[in-house]
């Protein structure tokens, strides 16, 4: 008779779930476009400000959000590469209309004068908000882009197994 | 119309999505329970956004109104 007390009433037990499994949300960032990168920072920095864990996963063109901007490549389509597709979060353009850079500059102008925060900017609010990222090791040994051209801030590499288990436990994720 | 006196005030006015919700959480932290922030924005989408905001985080959204381009509104930090 005395067990039955102990038994938690579904609001009890829900609270308890619910502490126990924090809110996550899991980010895969395959683009490398300047306006699915400002989407991309501006959910991860609300849900971080909404108390939620975030984990970015930097994978493919996406990497290039994460690279201080150096020079990369071994090989000679490496360097091929590291040229032309060349990493830093201030040399991504936007998916349309860049027009040889000439869309990127005039993007950044117009949200400038819209008082809109930068991409930069975002990234740092996302680091100073703890959003975890991880940069995705398959694609850093495809493109030779070695570790130490990477942000201090996103030195963890992994692989897929690490999205999925974070993917596992969060409530929802995206793929951008 | 002011229900409490806020503990903490912020100005947001001409500031756009995310950085209102960023610069109350970030206040938030420093905050103790049971007190109030008060601030002004002038971006439309912070009516919107801001209760949703309360909801997430299970805080108390005790006011929010808007007079011209100006939107005032008071949180009340819950847990």
């Amino acid at each position: 008779m005395a067990q039955a007390q102990t038994i938690p009433t579904p609001e009890e037990f829900l609270s308890v779930v619910q502490e126990a499994a924090p809110k996550k949300l899991s980010m895969v960032i395959f683009s490398g476009d300047m306006d699915k990168a400002m989407a991309a920072f501006i959910i991860a920095t609300g849900a971080a400000a909404s108390g939620i864990q975030v984990t970015m996963f930097f994978t493919f063109w996406g990497l290039k959000l994460i690279q201080d901007g150096n020079r990369t490549g071994s090989s000679i389509f490496g360097r091929a590469m590291g040229v032309m597709n060349r990493g830093g979060i201030d040399r991504v353009g936007p998916s349309k209309f860049n027009f040889l850079g000439i869309g990127r500059w005039m993007f950044k102008k117009m949200m400038r004068s819209h008082n809109v925060a930068s991409l930069p900017e975002l990234r740092e609010m996302a680091i100073d908000l703890d959003v975890r990222m991880i940069a995705c090791q398959m694609s850093m040994d495809v493109m030779e882009i070695p570790r130490e051209t990477l942000i201090p801030e996103a030195q963890e590499v992994a692989g897929v197994a690490t999205f999925i288990e974070e993917s596992q436990q969060s409530q929802s994720t995206l793929f951008i | 119309m002011t229900l409490a006196t806020p503990d903490i005030t912020l100005d947001l006015e001409g500031m756009l999505c995310p950085i209102p919700i960023v610069k109350v959480a970030k206040a938030f932290k420093t905050m103790d329970v049971g007190a109030v922030l008060q601030a002004t924005a002038s971006d439309p989408g912070v009516l919107i956004d801001i209760p949703a905001w309360a909801r997430t985080t299970g805080n108390e959204l005790l006011s929010i109104e808007r007079e011209d381009k100006i939107i005032t509104f008071q949180v009340k930090k819950v847990s």
